[in-house]
């Protein structure tokens, strides 16, 4: 069966979601279901994980055992579509059924009043699959599939509440950033192919000559993923998508905007990798472009008064941090000194902001949804006093919040530290930033704490109570791994990101297995 | 007759296409006029991919009563198979954004993308 694994993590959430239709008028049984199957991958994306740790990047082919069969006719390239999963693809696969396992947790009650739950459990794990197979497939074509499918999922479940019109504004304007954006990358896919004859990651990315035309393709490529994982100039559908999707499903569609981000490296690093001349530039860009992102983002927060969106808004802030991470890697990624001395930690510090942001901006997200499945409203200057009617709820919260203005002992500090240590060594400047845009960050927490849970308890919320346990518990999750992640930053990041971070490094690895020698 | 502009022509009309859908999607205020402008993207792109895979002189690789000539000639139909499955995920695409569309006209009384906005700020 370990053979199978690549094909099962997409496979099985598939089966999930086609089943899920099923249980019509059966909203426990489906939630159930929906958590059965999103439990069993987060086994298998571990599993998926230990077996790469340990015996290196997995091939995949569909359709054949090995990757080097050719046609009779003796055409000799990669004709199958193959998965190939490397710890970098196994590191986003955890983060992705993880997510969506806490998220399944979490809806269990939080959407217990909504009608067609069948269908919203469907598309939950619709995305999943997406996710899972944008992360872990080796193929271009294939990468475009899924980011399709995950777009249309995703956007689905945006516009999941139709009694609100807001939903399917914010739906219709995901959608619209999220199939212009896959079929630019289309685009590119057919710009390779005519020059390549090839839709292999790995083949291309040895033949790979950068001239002219390869440059559009990576500048469509560049721009695509950047629109789709919310980087400045295209960050406008951010706070809208995260604001409308129910809080349930915050958690997954935050990592289906990672993918995005999974993407954009797997194209600079692996695609473009052989292309020594030019990456310095493409790193540049990066880092720059990741400044700019957390700075906006931030001062765009400062002055929201919606809860979910101002936590949005420091969604698209946070990204910024991993921008800054792995462009500065990929700065130095053709200086072998440089790059052992700062640039494989900013990459660390990159690849580590990805999991810790995902866990505790669904932390905060979550709590946003207990805040509005509580009091009706997201608006924060209708709240106050809720600290006693909800404990645990701003427990969490605090954890949250704590984390992503990078106190310690959180994990929000791990990662943010490394990426000032290293971009420091790069340019002063940017660091500076980095560090103007943590401390902004925690001042906009501390008043979205004093205004929704300190102040005198307020009359219309006096027999308001705590959310239900499964909400509770899906908080809880997210909080201790929080505490964890921050107490043995050093456990995660030899058994995760620096697998990970290698993986993008020893780009050659990823090529090695051939493309048809 | 120019050959080369005759051997770009395609090209030259996914350029125009890709011009034309990124204005559609761009100035046009009306909704469902943008999103018939994705559509016209979709279009330019699908026509691309089947641009680049046509080969001058191949057949298709249909064995069943395949003609004499066309041994050895046969076509790889990956392009094809690209714009299939880049088409049948278009459909999907547009019958949700019609949707929302529909939706959207249902709550706000309007198309006029400059009036559909109450997330903002």
């Amino acid at each position: 069966m370990i053979e199978h694994l690549p094909a099962l993590m997409v496979a099985l959430p598939l089966f999930g979601a086609f089943i899920a239709p099923l249980f019509k008028k059966h909203y426990k049984g489906v939630s159930i279901w929906a958590i059965f199957i999103t439990g069993i991958s987060v086994v298998l994306s571990l599993l998926l994980m230990k077996e790469v740790v340990t015996n290196g990047i997995i091939m995949y082919v569909f359709g054949a055992d090995k990757p080097t069969l050719v046609l009779p006719s003796g055409y000799a390239v990669p004709i199958r579509i193959m998965f190939e999963v490397d710890a970098m693809g196994a590191f986003m696969a955890i983060s992705a059924t993880l997510m969506s396992f806490v998220g399944a947790i979490y809806s269990y009650s939080h959407v217990k009043k909504d009608t067609g739950l069948e269908k919203y459990y469907a598309l939950l794990m619709l995305l999943e699959a997406g996710i899972l197979g944008m992360v872990l497939t080796g193929d271009l074509f294939n990468l475009f599939v899924f980011l399709e499918i995950a777009g249309i999922a995703g956007s689905a479940l945006v516009g999941f509440r139709n009694y609100r019109g807001e939903a399917s504004e914010a739906g219709i304007k995901y959608l619209m950033v999220s199939s212009v954006a896959s079929l630019m990358v289309l685009f590119a896919v057919g710009i390779f192919y005519g020059q390549y004859g090839n839709l292999n990651l790995a083949y291309i990315a040895k033949n790979v000559s950068f001239n002219m035309v390869d440059m559009i393709a990576l500048g469509l490529l560049f721009a695509s993923f950047a629109m789709k994982c919310g980087a400045v100039p295209m960050h406008y559908w951010v706070p809208d998508a995260y604001t409308e999707v129910p809080a349930g499903i915050n958690p997954p569609l935050l990592v289906a905007t990672y993918a995005s981000l999974y993407a954009l490296f797997r194209v600079s690093f692996t695609l473009f990798a052989n292309v020594v001349i030019d990456l310095a530039r493409v790193g540049w860009i990066m880092s720059i472009l990741g400044v700019l992102t957390m700075f906006i983002g931030v001062t765009m927060a400062l002055i929201q008064k919606d809860v979910k969106r101002l936590m949005s808004y420091h969604a698209i802030s946070q990204t910024g941090y991993m921008l800054l991470g792995v462009g500065v890697g990929l700065t130095v990624l053709h200086d072998p000194s440089k790059l052992a001395e700062f640039g494989r930690d900013a990459m660390a510090g990159g690849v580590f902001h990805i999991i810790n942001h995902i866990i505790y901006k669904s932390l905060l997200l979550m709590t946003a949804g207990a805040l509005f499945y509580v009091t009706g409203t997201r608006n924060l200057n209708e709240m106050g006093g809720l600290a006693r009617k909800m404990p645990i709820t701003t427990i969490s919260f605090m954890v949250g919040a704590a984390a992503i203005s990078g106190l310690p002992p959180f994990n929000g500090f791990a990662s943010k530290f490394l990426i000032y240590e290293t971009s420091y060594r790069l340019n002063p400047l940017l660091t500076v930033f980095a560090m103007v845009t943590s401390v902004l960050t925690l001042a906009s927490f501390v008043k979205v704490f004093a205004s929704a849970f300190l102040g005198p308890p307020l009359e219309k919320f006096e027999n308001k109570r705590e959310v239900p346990k499964p909400m509770i518990v899906a908080m809880l999750i997210l909080a201790a791994l929080c505490i964890l992640f921050g107490l043995f930053p050093n456990v995660v990041l030899d058994k995760l990101v620096y697998p990970a971070v290698d993986a993008l490094i020893n780009f050659a690895q990823y090529h090695s297995w051939g493309g048809l020698a | 007759m120019n050959g080369s502009l005759f051997v770009n022509f395609p090209f030259i009309v996914v350029a125009l296409l890709l011009a034309l859908g990124f204005y559609t999607i761009g100035f046009k205020r009306n909704l469902i006029k943008v999103i018939i402008g994705v559509e016209i993207l979709e279009g330019a792109v699908n026509m691309f991919i089947v641009a680049l895979g046509y080969v001058k002189g191949g057949y298709a690789p249909i064995y069943t009563q395949a003609p004499q000539e066309a041994v050895g000639k046969m076509v790889l139909p990956t392009p094809q198979a690209l714009t299939l499955t880049s088409i049948v995920i278009g459909v999907a695409v547009t019958a949700l954004m019609l949707a929302f569309a529909v939706n959207i006209y249902r709550h706000y009384g309007t198309l006029d993308v400059t009036r559909v906005r109450r997330l903002r700020g």
